[in-house]
């Protein structure tokens, strides 16, 4: 197993957002966690990240237990985190955030590589290499988010709402662009609304409501699941 | 009969801003596409023109520059330690993003530093000389800077504002009223820094703040290029990602609580050695030197310059401390206009936030950051 979250609790002050939760992401996986606003999705993924601190439980990853370890040195052990929707630097310019992706790497001529691919990846972004990420477009901003988190060359990506505020045509790109990420050796534990898509790219998933984890299995079981159909796939 | 006063109307409102931008962004781009050697030339000139502002055979030709209620040269030095202390907040608040409501609290920790260690009035008498002194000043402040850090600095928000207002205020009242740092009537006969001309008269001595003022010139320009490189370097952009996402610097990797610290500590030292070099001149440090206004002062001043950047910030601090100077000596209706000096300043301010928030000067991504979050407003709406 990659990544192990053994019954994670998560409090907000004195609200309970996270109510043990158990999931597992085992090496080259896409893994979904799907869910309805507020269902704690985004907040299970600052408690990876080690953005937020867990109240109880345990996070393994790579066979070692980071649940007490500072965020930026999860960054180090692999792991890192696209954040949802405006989490770039928007004053500085599309290479600069990249660059910032590449904080904890030393190996330059790596780092070249990556962006090279990254540039590969997301054209738009070679584009606009000189410009302010501020004054990027929403879907350009989520483009360089994902590129970013690439820069850090990591075991496991997490991607927050990768579709949020998309157009569809952008939607199906993002989703393309993953699956490509993911068949080029990266892991992916990926949090969407947008369950269609997900569930339809992901070897497994799992489902959230109010902070506990109701259902699991494959993409394609889910996909099909009567519940699972009605609550967030929108047909009865 | 009534008369309704127009709004001005917004279109026009943004031509004239425009117009005004694109002045500004011509002579931006211009300095940036000149050879390298017009710009050393432009800069060394400036340089050059500064060493020789406090000579009397030079400054009585710059017309309504010279202060008129106050000795030019002894301005000039009051001007160059806020500037060295705008250039060192620029870093806490400019690079890091954090708010320091109480810098001059740091610069208390350096003069008074200085004068328990050196000045006979002092009760521990250990005498050391000024220059032995400074680096302890320095350290010390440094210790202060990680000491009130280190708790507040894991808080996000407003906390660390409050923290630092509260510091400065600490600070100026152990000052006012323990008997170690001697209130009211202070610390006399701090030693001068040592040098001698060859005649043997004192470099540093009590009439002429020329020297001085040269002093700490120099030490400006070193530490401006110190600061310069710290923030082309992986340093500097640590500094700007906490400052720009914290988060975000987090999940990139970026150790954001060592870095913050790190900022705040050097700014710190720097408020530290000014303090040192304001005891080392004004001989006599006592508890009214550091009332909580010239913490606000220099906060606005990097403001108002453009905080983040290094230029903005010297031209703001230089331009604030000048200027709150300059009107003394002034009479206008019968009114003695330095009595009303902040008002201007407020005013000045005040305008300033609504016309040109970004300040004087601003760095290029501060300004992008500015837009960003005017569109998140926008779309909040």
């Amino acid at each position: 197993m990659l990544l192990e979250i053994d019954d994670v609790s998560l409090l907000y002050g004195r609200i309970q957002a996270l109510h043990g939760i158990s999931l597992t992401v085992d090496e080259g996986e896409i893994v979904a966690l799907i869910g309805a606003n507020g269902a704690g999705k985004s907040t299970t993924m600052r408690a990876i990240s080690g953005i937020r601190p867990v109240a109880s439980g345990r996070i393994r990853f790579n066979g070692e237990d980071i649940t007490k370890l500072r965020a930026d040195l999860r960054v180090r052990r692999g792991l890192c985190q696209a954040p949802e929707g405006r989490g770039i630097f928007p004053g500085m310019t599309v290479l600069e955030n990249l660059d910032m992706g590449a904080y904890t790497r030393r190996d330059r001529a790596g780092v070249a590589q990556d962006l090279n691919r990254v540039m590969e990846l997301f054209p738009r972004l070679a584009e606009r290499r000189k410009q302010a990420g501020g004054t990027l477009s929403g879907g350009e901003q989520q483009m360089l988010a994902v590129g970013r988190a690439l820069m850090s060359r990591p075991k496991l990506l997490l991607l927050d709402e990768p579709s949020m505020g998309l157009a569809p045509m952008l939607i199906q790109q993002i989703f393309n662009i993953i699956t490509e990420i993911n068949e080029q050796g990266t892991t992916i534990l990926l949090v969407e609304q947008n369950a269609q898509q997900a569930l339809a790219r992901a070897h497994r998933a799992y489902v959230l409501e109010t902070g506990r984890i109701v259902k699991s299995g494959t993409g394609a079981e889910l996909l099909h699941d009567p519940s699972v159909k009605e609550a967030y796939l929108g047909v009865a | 009969m009534t008369t309704t006063v127009k709004p001005p109307n917004p279109e026009q409102r943004e031509a004239v801003m425009d117009r005004l931008r694109h002045g500004r962004e011509a002579v931006a781009q211009r300095w940036r596409d000149a050879p390298r050697w017009v710009r050393w030339a432009v800069l060394a000139a400036v340089i050059v023109f500064f060493y020789a502002l406090p000579n009397k055979e030079f400054y009585q030709y710059l017309g309504p520059i010279p202060t008129p209620g106050a000795n030019f040269t002894q301005v000039m030095f009051t001007v160059s330690i806020y500037v060295l202390m705008a250039v060192g907040l620029n870093i806490v608040v400019g690079f890091a993003g954090l708010l320091d409501l109480g810098y001059f609290g740091f610069f208390a920790v350096g003069a008074y530093t200085v004068a328990v260690l050196t000045s006979p009035s002092s009760n521990i008498k250990t005498l050391w000389p000024w220059l032995l002194v400074v680096p302890v000043a320095i350290a010390l402040t440094m210790v202060s800077g990680v000491m009130l850090g280190t708790p507040t600095l894991r808080l996000r928000g407003d906390y660390l504002a409050l923290v630092t207002l509260g510091f400065a205020e600490m600070i100026r009242i152990a000052a006012v009223s323990s008997d170690f740092l001697k209130g009211q009537r202070g610390f006399n006969q701090i030693p001068h820094p040592p040098g001698k001309y060859t005649d043997g008269k004192p470099i540093f001595g009590v009439l002429d703040a020329r020297p001085y003022y040269w002093l700490v010139l120099t030490l400006i320009i070193v530490v401006v290029i110190g600061v310069r490189n710290l923030t082309h370097s992986r340093v500097g952009r640590a500094w700007i990602s906490i400052r720009e996402d914290e988060d975000a610097a987090q999940l990139m990797g970026v150790p954001t609580f060592k870095f913050k610290l790190w900022a705040f500590a050097s700014g710190a030292a720097i408020a530290g050695l000014a303090g040192a070099l304001f005891a080392g001149k004004q001989n006599f440090v006592n508890s009214q030197n550091f009332e909580l206004l010239n913490s606000i002062i220099i906060l606005a001043a990097v403001i108002f310059g453009g905080s983040g950047n290094i230029v903005g910030a010297i031209v703001g601090g230089g331009l604030v401390a000048y200027m709150i100077e300059r009107f003394r000596g002034i009479e206008l209706f019968g009114l003695e206009l330095y009595e009303y000096r902040f008002l201007f300043f407020g005013l000045v301010l005040v305008g300033m936030m609504i016309f040109r928030p970004q300040g004087l000067i601003p760095n290029r991504r501060r300004a992008a950051e500015f837009k960003d979050r005017r569109k998140e407003v926008i779309v909040g709406e």
